[in-house]
Protein backbone atom coordinates (compact mmCIF):
# COMPACT_ATOMS: atom_id res chain seq x y z
CA UNK A 1 0.00 0.00 0.00
CA UNK A 2 2.67 2.19 0.77
CA UNK A 3 5.12 1.68 -1.86
CA UNK A 4 2.30 1.53 -4.29
CA UNK A 5 1.50 4.85 -2.84
CA UNK A 6 5.12 6.14 -2.98
CA UNK A 7 5.37 4.87 -6.74
CA UNK A 8 2.23 6.67 -7.81
CA UNK A 9 3.43 10.14 -6.33
CA UNK A 10 7.04 9.48 -8.05
CA UNK A 11 5.59 8.65 -11.45
CA UNK A 12 3.22 12.16 -10.74
CA UNK A 13 6.81 13.96 -9.73
CA UNK A 14 8.44 12.59 -13.38
CA UNK A 15 4.96 13.87 -14.84
CA UNK A 16 5.09 17.26 -13.70
CA UNK A 17 8.62 17.83 -14.22
CA UNK A 18 8.60 16.44 -17.90
CA UNK A 19 5.15 18.17 -18.88
CA UNK A 20 7.52 21.56 -17.37
CA UNK A 21 10.52 20.61 -19.29
CA UNK A 22 8.81 20.55 -22.55
CA UNK A 23 6.86 23.97 -21.72
CA UNK A 24 10.17 25.30 -20.76
CA UNK A 25 11.73 23.53 -23.81
CA UNK A 26 8.71 23.90 -26.60
CA UNK A 27 9.73 27.98 -27.85
CA UNK A 28 13.38 26.93 -28.22
CA UNK A 29 12.77 24.08 -30.52
CA UNK A 30 10.50 25.90 -32.31
CA UNK A 31 13.03 28.95 -32.84
CA UNK A 32 15.54 25.84 -34.11
CA UNK A 33 12.85 24.25 -36.42
CA UNK A 34 11.77 27.58 -37.90
CA UNK A 35 15.35 28.72 -38.57
CA UNK A 36 15.59 25.92 -41.18
CA UNK A 37 12.75 26.60 -43.03
CA UNK A 38 13.05 28.48 -46.38
CA UNK A 39 14.23 31.87 -45.78
CA UNK A 40 11.12 33.55 -47.28
CA UNK A 41 8.25 30.78 -45.65
CA UNK A 42 5.91 31.78 -43.66
CA UNK A 43 5.58 30.68 -40.13
CA UNK A 44 4.90 26.86 -40.17
CA UNK A 45 1.32 25.90 -38.73
CA UNK A 46 2.52 23.15 -35.80
CA UNK A 47 1.72 20.22 -38.18
CA UNK A 48 4.07 20.99 -40.58
CA UNK A 49 6.88 22.55 -37.88
CA UNK A 50 9.22 19.84 -39.08
CA UNK A 51 11.05 21.11 -42.25
CA UNK A 52 10.90 18.47 -44.68
CA UNK A 53 14.01 19.92 -46.61
CA UNK A 54 15.83 21.85 -43.79
CA UNK A 55 17.26 24.91 -44.92
CA UNK A 56 20.86 24.71 -43.71
CA UNK A 57 21.95 27.75 -45.58
CA UNK A 58 20.31 30.00 -43.47
CA UNK A 59 23.22 29.83 -41.07
CA UNK A 60 25.34 30.19 -43.91
CA UNK A 61 23.06 33.31 -45.12
CA UNK A 62 23.02 35.14 -41.50
CA UNK A 63 26.62 34.69 -40.42
CA UNK A 64 27.68 36.00 -43.85
CA UNK A 65 25.55 38.58 -44.31
CA UNK A 66 26.25 42.45 -44.91
CA UNK A 67 23.72 43.93 -43.00
CA UNK A 68 24.59 42.02 -39.83
CA UNK A 69 28.64 41.96 -39.28
CA UNK A 70 27.47 38.91 -36.45
CA UNK A 71 30.95 37.93 -36.65
CA UNK A 72 31.30 41.47 -35.40
CA UNK A 73 29.35 41.66 -32.84
CA UNK A 74 29.97 38.73 -31.76
CA UNK A 75 34.05 40.15 -30.91
CA UNK A 76 32.58 42.75 -29.11
CA UNK A 77 30.32 40.63 -26.93
CA UNK A 78 33.53 38.46 -26.66
CA UNK A 79 35.52 41.37 -25.73
CA UNK A 80 33.95 43.44 -23.69
CA UNK A 81 32.35 40.63 -21.76
CA UNK A 82 36.26 39.13 -21.22
CA UNK A 83 37.35 42.32 -19.63
CA UNK A 84 34.56 43.06 -17.46
CA UNK A 85 34.78 39.39 -16.56
CA UNK A 86 38.25 40.05 -15.56
CA UNK A 87 38.30 43.44 -14.38
CA UNK A 88 35.10 42.85 -11.95
CA UNK A 89 36.58 39.41 -10.65
CA UNK A 90 40.00 41.50 -9.33
CA UNK A 91 38.16 44.64 -8.54
CA UNK A 92 35.80 42.71 -6.28
CA UNK A 93 37.93 40.10 -4.73
CA UNK A 94 40.21 42.79 -3.91
CA UNK A 95 37.03 44.48 -1.85
CA UNK A 96 36.12 41.00 -0.58
CA UNK A 97 38.97 40.22 0.74
CA UNK A 98 39.16 43.05 2.91
CA UNK A 99 35.58 43.20 3.83
CA UNK A 100 36.24 39.78 5.39
CA UNK A 101 39.82 39.30 6.24
CA UNK A 102 40.91 42.72 7.47
CA UNK A 103 39.23 44.95 9.98
CA UNK A 104 39.52 48.63 9.29
CA UNK A 105 37.10 51.96 10.66
CA UNK A 106 34.19 52.14 8.44
CA UNK A 107 33.76 48.71 7.04
CA UNK A 108 30.55 47.88 8.35
CA UNK A 109 28.81 51.33 7.08
CA UNK A 110 30.64 50.89 4.01
CA UNK A 111 29.95 47.21 3.28
CA UNK A 112 25.78 48.57 3.71
CA UNK A 113 26.47 51.00 1.32
CA UNK A 114 27.42 48.45 -1.34
CA UNK A 115 24.73 46.13 -0.71
CA UNK A 116 22.61 49.38 -0.79
CA UNK A 117 23.90 50.35 -4.38
CA UNK A 118 23.07 47.08 -5.31
CA UNK A 119 19.41 46.84 -4.60
CA UNK A 120 18.40 50.41 -5.35
CA UNK A 121 20.58 52.47 -8.27
CA UNK A 122 19.53 50.61 -10.97
CA UNK A 123 17.01 52.86 -12.48
CA UNK A 124 18.48 56.22 -11.20
CA UNK A 125 21.78 56.06 -12.94
CA UNK A 126 21.01 55.19 -16.24
CA UNK A 127 20.71 59.12 -17.25
CA UNK A 128 23.50 60.36 -15.29
CA UNK A 129 26.07 57.29 -16.61
CA UNK A 130 25.39 58.08 -19.89
CA UNK A 131 25.67 61.90 -18.93
CA UNK A 132 29.10 61.21 -17.87
CA UNK A 133 30.60 59.05 -20.50
CA UNK A 134 29.04 61.66 -22.99
CA UNK A 135 31.32 63.72 -20.64
CA UNK A 136 34.68 61.42 -20.86
CA UNK A 137 34.34 61.01 -24.36
CA UNK A 138 33.27 56.97 -24.32
CA UNK A 139 29.86 56.81 -26.27
CA UNK A 140 30.17 54.29 -28.98
CA UNK A 141 33.22 52.90 -27.51
CA UNK A 142 34.04 49.86 -25.73
CA UNK A 143 35.44 52.21 -22.51
CA UNK A 144 31.81 52.84 -22.29
CA UNK A 145 30.74 49.19 -22.74
CA UNK A 146 33.60 47.96 -20.19
CA UNK A 147 34.09 50.75 -16.94
CA UNK A 148 30.47 50.69 -15.76
CA UNK A 149 30.81 46.91 -15.34
CA UNK A 150 34.34 47.19 -14.24
CA UNK A 151 33.58 46.24 -10.31
CA UNK A 152 29.94 45.88 -8.96
CA UNK A 153 28.36 45.31 -5.37
CA UNK A 154 26.72 41.94 -6.33
CA UNK A 155 30.52 40.35 -7.15
CA UNK A 156 31.75 42.04 -3.63
CA UNK A 157 28.71 40.47 -1.42
CA UNK A 158 29.41 36.81 -2.98
CA UNK A 159 32.75 36.73 -2.97
CA UNK A 160 33.03 37.93 0.40
CA UNK A 161 30.17 35.50 1.63
CA UNK A 162 33.13 32.68 0.26
CA UNK A 163 36.08 34.19 1.73
CA UNK A 164 34.37 34.95 5.00
CA UNK A 165 34.04 30.72 5.46
CA UNK A 166 37.81 29.95 4.93
CA UNK A 167 39.26 28.57 7.79
CA UNK A 168 41.34 31.22 9.25
CA UNK A 169 43.79 28.82 10.42
CA UNK A 170 45.27 28.88 6.88
CA UNK A 171 45.58 33.07 6.50
CA UNK A 172 47.17 32.88 10.22
CA UNK A 173 49.75 30.26 8.82
CA UNK A 174 50.93 31.68 5.84
CA UNK A 175 51.18 34.90 8.37
CA UNK A 176 53.46 33.23 10.38
CA UNK A 177 55.65 32.57 7.34
CA UNK A 178 56.22 36.17 6.98
CA UNK A 179 53.61 36.65 4.14
CA UNK A 180 51.74 39.87 3.49
CA UNK A 181 48.32 40.10 2.97
CA UNK A 182 48.66 40.78 -0.65
CA UNK A 183 50.46 37.51 -0.36
CA UNK A 184 47.86 35.70 1.42
CA UNK A 185 45.49 37.20 -0.76
CA UNK A 186 46.92 36.27 -4.24
CA UNK A 187 48.62 32.85 -3.11
CA UNK A 188 46.41 31.52 -0.18
CA UNK A 189 42.68 33.16 -0.54
CA UNK A 190 42.56 33.23 -4.40
CA UNK A 191 44.12 29.61 -5.37
CA UNK A 192 41.65 28.22 -3.08
CA UNK A 193 38.44 30.07 -3.65
CA UNK A 194 38.03 28.71 -7.51
CA UNK A 195 35.13 27.84 -7.39
CA UNK A 196 33.49 30.96 -5.71
CA UNK A 197 35.98 32.43 -8.45
CA UNK A 198 34.28 30.78 -11.33
CA UNK A 199 30.99 31.13 -9.71
CA UNK A 200 31.06 34.62 -9.69
CA UNK A 201 32.45 34.63 -12.70
CA UNK A 202 29.89 32.54 -14.37
CA UNK A 203 26.85 35.71 -13.19
CA UNK A 204 29.14 37.83 -14.38
CA UNK A 205 29.33 36.32 -18.12
CA UNK A 206 25.52 36.10 -18.29
CA UNK A 207 24.26 39.62 -16.69
CA UNK A 208 26.98 41.25 -19.26
CA UNK A 209 26.65 38.83 -22.59
CA UNK A 210 22.93 39.35 -22.15
CA UNK A 211 22.50 43.06 -21.29
CA UNK A 212 20.82 44.96 -23.42
CA UNK A 213 19.84 48.37 -21.98
CA UNK A 214 23.43 50.28 -21.46
CA UNK A 215 24.80 48.64 -24.64
CA UNK A 216 20.73 50.04 -26.19
CA UNK A 217 21.82 53.23 -25.11
CA UNK A 218 25.91 53.58 -25.35
CA UNK A 219 26.63 52.74 -28.64
CA UNK A 220 25.17 53.84 -31.94
CA UNK A 221 27.43 52.42 -34.85
CA UNK A 222 27.15 48.64 -36.07
CA UNK A 223 30.72 48.16 -35.48
CA UNK A 224 30.31 48.68 -31.70
CA UNK A 225 27.07 46.59 -31.26
CA UNK A 226 27.00 43.59 -29.00
CA UNK A 227 25.63 40.63 -30.26
CA UNK A 228 22.27 41.36 -27.81
CA UNK A 229 21.83 44.78 -29.34
CA UNK A 230 22.81 43.64 -32.83
CA UNK A 231 20.15 40.73 -32.72
CA UNK A 232 17.51 43.58 -31.75
CA UNK A 233 18.37 45.47 -34.65
CA UNK A 234 18.10 42.91 -37.07
CA UNK A 235 14.72 41.86 -35.83
CA UNK A 236 13.65 45.45 -36.06
CA UNK A 237 14.76 46.15 -39.60
CA UNK A 238 13.62 43.06 -40.73
CA UNK A 239 10.53 43.83 -39.13
CA UNK A 240 8.72 40.54 -39.04
CA UNK A 241 9.03 39.40 -42.39
CA UNK A 242 11.40 36.91 -42.56
CA UNK A 243 10.69 34.67 -39.10
CA UNK A 244 13.12 31.63 -40.69
CA UNK A 245 16.44 34.33 -40.41
CA UNK A 246 15.50 35.84 -37.19
CA UNK A 247 15.12 32.76 -35.70
CA UNK A 248 18.63 31.65 -37.34
CA UNK A 249 19.63 34.77 -35.74
CA UNK A 250 18.38 33.61 -32.79
CA UNK A 251 19.81 30.55 -32.74
CA UNK A 252 22.96 32.14 -33.36
CA UNK A 253 23.12 34.18 -30.30
CA UNK A 254 21.44 31.67 -28.16
CA UNK A 255 24.30 28.97 -29.48
CA UNK A 256 27.19 30.28 -27.14
CA UNK A 257 25.24 31.19 -24.25
CA UNK A 258 24.03 27.49 -24.12
CA UNK A 259 27.79 25.85 -24.41
CA UNK A 260 29.09 27.98 -22.07
CA UNK A 261 25.88 27.46 -19.23
CA UNK A 262 26.71 23.66 -20.47
CA UNK A 263 30.05 24.11 -18.86
CA UNK A 264 29.38 26.41 -15.89
CA UNK A 265 25.64 25.19 -14.62
CA UNK A 266 26.75 23.76 -11.97
CA UNK A 267 28.09 27.07 -10.49
CA UNK A 268 24.45 28.39 -10.78
CA UNK A 269 23.04 26.13 -8.09
CA UNK A 270 26.59 26.91 -5.48
CA UNK A 271 26.61 30.36 -5.95
CA UNK A 272 22.93 31.35 -5.15
CA UNK A 273 23.54 28.84 -2.28
CA UNK A 274 26.79 31.34 -1.20
CA UNK A 275 25.02 34.45 -1.50
CA UNK A 276 21.49 33.26 0.34
CA UNK A 277 20.81 34.42 3.61
CA UNK A 278 21.49 31.44 6.21
CA UNK B 1 49.59 46.54 18.99
CA UNK B 2 47.86 49.80 17.93
CA UNK B 3 50.41 49.92 15.08
CA UNK B 4 49.52 46.73 13.56
CA UNK B 5 45.99 47.69 14.30
CA UNK B 6 46.22 50.94 12.20
CA UNK B 7 48.72 49.05 10.07
CA UNK B 8 45.78 46.67 9.23
CA UNK B 9 42.89 49.43 9.08
CA UNK B 10 45.34 51.37 6.11
CA UNK B 11 45.56 47.89 4.09
CA UNK B 12 41.53 47.49 4.36
CA UNK B 13 41.10 50.42 2.50
CA UNK B 14 43.94 49.98 0.13
CA UNK B 15 42.02 46.47 -0.88
CA UNK B 16 38.11 48.03 -1.06
CA UNK B 17 39.58 51.70 -2.78
CA UNK B 18 39.68 50.34 -6.29
CA UNK B 19 35.83 49.04 -5.65
CA UNK B 20 35.00 52.05 -3.56
CA UNK B 21 36.31 54.42 -5.98
CA UNK B 22 34.37 52.29 -8.82
CA UNK B 23 30.95 52.83 -6.43
CA UNK B 24 31.35 56.47 -6.42
CA UNK B 25 31.90 57.54 -9.79
CA UNK B 26 29.77 54.90 -11.18
CA UNK B 27 26.89 54.60 -8.49
CA UNK B 28 26.79 57.28 -5.67
CA UNK B 29 28.06 60.28 -7.87
CA UNK B 30 25.35 59.36 -10.52
CA UNK B 31 22.63 59.56 -7.77
CA UNK B 32 23.59 62.84 -6.45
CA UNK B 33 23.88 63.87 -10.26
CA UNK B 34 20.18 62.60 -11.12
CA UNK B 35 19.06 64.63 -8.20
CA UNK B 36 20.79 67.93 -9.39
CA UNK B 37 19.48 66.99 -12.87
CA UNK B 38 15.72 66.71 -11.61
CA UNK B 39 16.05 70.10 -11.00
CA UNK B 40 15.94 71.30 -14.17
CA UNK B 41 14.32 71.86 -17.64
CA UNK B 42 17.14 70.56 -20.27
CA UNK B 43 16.12 68.95 -23.11
CA UNK B 44 19.54 66.72 -23.82
CA UNK B 45 21.40 68.17 -27.61
CA UNK B 46 19.47 71.54 -27.69
CA UNK B 47 18.47 74.04 -25.33
CA UNK B 48 20.40 75.38 -21.95
CA UNK B 49 20.10 73.61 -18.99
CA UNK B 50 16.88 75.81 -16.73
CA UNK B 51 16.74 75.96 -13.15
CA UNK B 52 13.56 74.51 -12.38
CA UNK B 53 13.03 74.00 -8.86
CA UNK B 54 10.88 71.10 -7.88
CA UNK B 55 8.51 71.75 -11.23
CA UNK B 56 9.93 68.54 -12.93
CA UNK B 57 8.38 66.60 -10.12
CA UNK B 58 4.77 68.37 -9.56
CA UNK B 59 4.51 68.01 -13.84
CA UNK B 60 5.97 63.96 -13.19
CA UNK B 61 3.02 63.73 -10.57
CA UNK B 62 0.05 65.78 -12.38
CA UNK B 63 0.78 63.77 -15.71
CA UNK B 64 -1.82 61.02 -16.55
CA UNK B 65 0.85 58.65 -18.53
CA UNK B 66 3.41 58.91 -15.71
CA UNK B 67 0.25 57.61 -13.19
CA UNK B 68 -0.32 55.23 -15.81
CA UNK B 69 3.37 53.72 -16.60
CA UNK B 70 3.45 53.42 -12.06
CA UNK B 71 -0.04 51.58 -12.47
CA UNK B 72 0.90 49.22 -15.20
CA UNK B 73 4.32 48.55 -13.21
CA UNK B 74 2.11 47.63 -9.91
CA UNK B 75 0.32 45.18 -12.24
CA UNK B 76 3.38 43.52 -13.38
CA UNK B 77 4.59 43.28 -10.16
CA UNK B 78 1.66 42.50 -7.85
CA UNK B 79 0.79 40.07 -10.35
CA UNK B 80 3.47 38.46 -11.49
CA UNK B 81 5.66 38.18 -8.79
CA UNK B 82 3.17 36.51 -5.98
CA UNK B 83 2.52 33.97 -9.37
CA UNK B 84 6.49 33.18 -9.93
CA UNK B 85 7.18 32.98 -6.66
CA UNK B 86 4.25 29.66 -6.12
CA UNK B 87 5.37 28.65 -9.67
CA UNK B 88 9.15 28.40 -8.80
CA UNK B 89 8.30 27.06 -4.92
CA UNK B 90 6.26 24.76 -5.98
CA UNK B 91 8.70 23.54 -8.83
CA UNK B 92 11.47 23.58 -5.98
CA UNK B 93 9.32 21.21 -3.93
CA UNK B 94 9.44 18.74 -6.44
CA UNK B 95 13.23 18.56 -7.96
CA UNK B 96 13.97 18.58 -4.46
CA UNK B 97 12.95 15.03 -3.94
CA UNK B 98 15.77 12.40 -4.16
CA UNK B 99 15.21 11.03 -7.36
CA UNK B 100 17.26 10.12 -9.95
CA UNK B 101 17.86 12.49 -12.93
CA UNK B 102 16.60 15.71 -10.65
CA UNK B 103 19.89 17.76 -11.34
CA UNK B 104 18.94 17.14 -14.59
CA UNK B 105 15.74 18.99 -14.43
CA UNK B 106 17.38 21.98 -12.13
CA UNK B 107 19.83 22.38 -14.93
CA UNK B 108 17.25 22.27 -17.63
CA UNK B 109 14.92 24.96 -15.75
CA UNK B 110 17.31 27.35 -15.24
CA UNK B 111 18.03 27.41 -18.77
CA UNK B 112 15.61 30.07 -19.57
CA UNK B 113 17.40 32.52 -17.29
CA UNK B 114 20.42 32.48 -19.17
CA UNK B 115 19.14 32.92 -22.06
CA UNK B 116 19.30 36.10 -24.50
CA UNK B 117 16.35 38.09 -23.65
CA UNK B 118 16.07 39.57 -26.87
CA UNK B 119 16.11 36.04 -28.54
CA UNK B 120 13.33 34.91 -25.94
CA UNK B 121 11.41 37.83 -26.66
CA UNK B 122 11.44 37.27 -30.64
CA UNK B 123 10.39 33.86 -29.70
CA UNK B 124 7.63 34.66 -27.11
CA UNK B 125 6.32 37.34 -29.91
CA UNK B 126 5.61 34.32 -32.11
CA UNK B 127 3.92 32.57 -29.10
CA UNK B 128 1.54 35.25 -29.22
CA UNK B 129 0.26 35.68 -32.29
CA UNK B 130 -2.54 34.90 -33.66
CA UNK B 131 -3.29 31.92 -35.72
CA UNK B 132 0.06 30.34 -36.13
CA UNK B 133 0.97 31.05 -32.61
CA UNK B 134 2.14 28.33 -30.72
CA UNK B 135 -0.84 28.98 -27.93
CA UNK B 136 -3.75 29.65 -31.10
CA UNK B 137 -1.86 26.46 -33.34
CA UNK B 138 -2.29 24.32 -29.86
CA UNK B 139 -6.22 25.69 -29.55
CA UNK B 140 -6.26 24.72 -33.26
CA UNK B 141 -4.88 21.30 -33.02
CA UNK B 142 -7.44 20.72 -29.48
CA UNK B 143 -10.45 21.96 -32.35
CA UNK B 144 -9.44 19.21 -34.83
CA UNK B 145 -8.94 16.18 -32.17
CA UNK B 146 -12.36 16.70 -30.04
CA UNK B 147 -14.30 18.82 -32.76
CA UNK B 148 -14.37 22.45 -30.47
CA UNK B 149 -14.35 25.63 -32.00
CA UNK B 150 -12.25 27.36 -29.68
CA UNK B 151 -11.16 31.24 -31.08
CA UNK B 152 -7.84 30.43 -32.76
CA UNK B 153 -7.54 33.98 -33.79
CA UNK B 154 -6.83 36.19 -30.64
CA UNK B 155 -3.97 38.77 -30.76
CA UNK B 156 -2.74 38.31 -27.75
CA UNK B 157 -0.29 41.11 -27.45
CA UNK B 158 -2.42 43.69 -29.55
CA UNK B 159 -5.51 42.88 -27.02
CA UNK B 160 -5.71 45.86 -24.47
CA UNK B 161 -6.95 44.18 -21.90
CA UNK B 162 -4.48 41.10 -22.23
CA UNK B 163 -1.21 42.15 -23.30
CA UNK B 164 0.20 42.91 -19.79
CA UNK B 165 -0.68 39.33 -18.81
CA UNK B 166 1.32 37.84 -21.50
CA UNK B 167 3.97 40.04 -20.64
CA UNK B 168 3.46 38.70 -16.31
CA UNK B 169 2.95 34.87 -18.08
CA UNK B 170 6.47 34.64 -19.78
CA UNK B 171 8.01 36.46 -16.66
CA UNK B 172 7.15 33.39 -14.84
CA UNK B 173 8.91 31.70 -17.52
CA UNK B 174 11.79 33.21 -16.99
CA UNK B 175 11.79 34.13 -13.96
CA UNK B 176 11.73 30.85 -12.72
CA UNK B 177 15.21 29.42 -12.62
CA UNK B 178 16.89 32.01 -10.00
CA UNK B 179 13.87 31.77 -8.12
CA UNK B 180 13.79 28.31 -7.84
CA UNK B 181 17.53 27.92 -6.92
CA UNK B 182 16.94 30.67 -4.34
CA UNK B 183 14.08 28.31 -2.83
CA UNK B 184 16.36 24.68 -3.31
CA UNK B 185 19.20 26.19 -1.52
CA UNK B 186 16.77 27.64 1.17
CA UNK B 187 14.79 24.10 1.07
CA UNK B 188 18.17 22.13 1.48
CA UNK B 189 19.10 24.60 4.85
CA UNK B 190 16.00 23.14 6.47
CA UNK B 191 17.17 20.30 9.27
CA UNK B 192 16.24 16.84 7.96
CA UNK B 193 15.26 15.79 11.72
CA UNK B 194 12.31 18.40 11.76
CA UNK B 195 10.68 16.55 9.57
CA UNK B 196 11.13 13.26 11.03
CA UNK B 197 9.73 14.83 14.44
CA UNK B 198 6.62 15.75 11.97
CA UNK B 199 6.41 12.74 10.45
CA UNK B 200 6.25 10.82 14.37
CA UNK B 201 3.51 13.27 15.00
CA UNK B 202 1.72 12.17 11.98
CA UNK B 203 1.37 15.24 9.80
CA UNK B 204 0.20 15.02 6.67
CA UNK B 205 2.05 16.67 3.85
CA UNK B 206 0.44 19.30 3.38
CA UNK B 207 0.26 20.12 6.77
CA UNK B 208 3.86 19.53 6.86
CA UNK B 209 4.24 21.60 3.95
CA UNK B 210 2.18 24.43 5.61
CA UNK B 211 3.65 24.18 9.17
CA UNK B 212 7.04 23.26 9.10
CA UNK B 213 8.57 24.08 5.05
CA UNK B 214 6.72 27.28 4.60
CA UNK B 215 7.77 29.01 8.22
CA UNK B 216 11.52 27.95 8.28
CA UNK B 217 11.81 28.96 4.21
CA UNK B 218 10.93 32.58 5.11
CA UNK B 219 14.43 34.37 5.03
CA UNK B 220 14.58 33.09 1.66
CA UNK B 221 11.09 33.82 0.50
CA UNK B 222 11.47 37.37 1.74
CA UNK B 223 14.54 38.02 0.21
CA UNK B 224 13.19 36.11 -3.26
CA UNK B 225 9.81 38.43 -2.88
CA UNK B 226 12.36 41.38 -2.47
CA UNK B 227 14.77 40.86 -5.26
CA UNK B 228 12.02 39.56 -7.47
CA UNK B 229 9.76 42.73 -6.96
CA UNK B 230 13.03 44.83 -7.48
CA UNK B 231 13.75 43.41 -10.90
CA UNK B 232 9.47 43.73 -11.70
CA UNK B 233 10.08 47.32 -11.09
CA UNK B 234 12.29 47.85 -13.59
CA UNK B 235 11.53 45.35 -16.61
CA UNK B 236 12.19 46.73 -19.87
CA UNK B 237 13.50 44.31 -22.50
CA UNK B 238 10.24 42.34 -22.86
CA UNK B 239 8.30 45.45 -23.43
CA UNK B 240 10.80 47.56 -25.65
CA UNK B 241 11.18 44.25 -27.73
CA UNK B 242 7.29 42.77 -28.16
CA UNK B 243 4.56 45.51 -27.40
CA UNK B 244 6.41 48.67 -27.36
CA UNK B 245 4.21 50.27 -24.45
CA UNK B 246 1.35 49.60 -26.30
CA UNK B 247 -1.69 48.52 -27.09
CA UNK B 248 -3.09 51.84 -26.02
CA UNK B 249 0.04 52.26 -23.18
CA UNK B 250 -1.64 49.27 -21.32
CA UNK B 251 1.92 47.82 -20.96
CA UNK B 252 3.89 50.98 -20.92
CA UNK B 253 5.99 50.24 -17.57
CA UNK B 254 7.64 52.87 -15.33
CA UNK B 255 11.10 51.13 -17.01
CA UNK B 256 10.11 51.97 -20.69
CA UNK B 257 8.60 55.35 -19.32
CA UNK B 258 11.44 56.49 -17.82
CA UNK B 259 13.22 55.42 -21.36
CA UNK B 260 10.85 57.25 -23.49
CA UNK B 261 11.31 60.81 -21.32
CA UNK B 262 14.83 60.33 -21.56
CA UNK B 263 15.80 58.90 -24.93
CA UNK B 264 12.90 60.17 -27.29
CA UNK B 265 11.64 63.29 -26.24
CA UNK B 266 14.93 63.62 -24.56
CA UNK B 267 13.44 65.24 -21.15
CA UNK B 268 16.84 64.87 -19.30
CA UNK B 269 15.34 66.66 -16.43
CA UNK B 270 11.74 64.76 -16.28
CA UNK B 271 13.37 61.80 -16.77
CA UNK B 272 15.72 62.05 -13.65
CA UNK B 273 12.97 62.71 -11.45
CA UNK B 274 10.73 60.35 -12.28
CA UNK B 275 13.63 57.95 -11.96
CA UNK B 276 14.06 59.68 -8.89
CA UNK B 277 10.42 58.66 -7.93
CA UNK B 278 10.87 55.01 -9.21
CA UNK B 279 14.03 54.85 -6.75
CA UNK B 280 12.05 55.91 -3.86
CA UNK B 281 8.71 53.70 -4.40
CA UNK B 282 11.74 50.30 -4.83
CA UNK B 283 12.91 51.23 -1.99
CA UNK B 284 9.58 51.94 0.35
CA UNK B 285 8.61 48.59 -1.59
CA UNK B 286 11.37 46.78 -0.28
CA UNK B 287 11.79 48.37 3.34
CA UNK B 288 7.41 47.42 3.43
CA UNK B 289 8.22 44.01 2.57
CA UNK B 290 11.41 43.60 5.32
CA UNK B 291 9.02 44.72 7.90
CA UNK B 292 6.36 42.85 6.88
CA UNK B 293 8.23 39.93 6.75
CA UNK B 294 10.34 40.52 10.25
CA UNK B 295 6.08 40.94 11.83
CA UNK B 296 5.63 37.10 10.49
CA UNK B 297 8.87 35.91 11.93
CA UNK B 298 8.39 36.88 15.36
CA UNK B 299 4.82 35.61 15.06
CA UNK B 300 6.35 32.44 14.17
CA UNK B 301 8.85 32.40 17.08
CA UNK B 302 6.24 33.68 19.44
CA UNK B 303 4.33 30.60 19.25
Amino acid sequence: MRTARSMLSKALSYLALTALGAFLLAPFAWMVLVSLHPKRAPIPTLDRLVPPDPQWSNYSLVLLSENLPLSRFFLNSLFVTASVVVAQLLIASLAAYGFAKLRFRGSGLLFAVFIGSLMLAGPVVQIPVFLMARGFGWLDTYWALIMPGASSAFSVFLLRQFFMQLPRELDEAARLDGAGDFRIYWKVVLPLSRAALATAGAFIFFGVWTDFFWPLLSTSSTEMRTLEVGLSVFKNSYGGSYWPLQMTAAVIVMAPLLLVFLFTQRYFVKGVTLGGIK
Amino acid sequence: MSATRRREGLLGWLFVAPATLHLLVFALFPIGYAIYLSLFKWQLFKGTQQFAGLSNFAIAFREEAFWNALWNSARYALVGVPLGMVVALAVALLVNQRLPGMSVFRTLFYTPAISSGVAVAMVWIYVYLPETGLINSAIGLVNAVFGTRFPTSTDFLARSDLAMWMLVFMSVWTGLGPRMVLFLAGLVGIPQSIYEAAELDGAGRWRVLRSVTLPLLAPTTLFVLVTSSIGALQVFTPVYMMTRGGPEDTTDVIGYHIYNEAWVNFNMGLAAAKSLALFVIIAAVAAFQFRLMRSRLEGYSAT
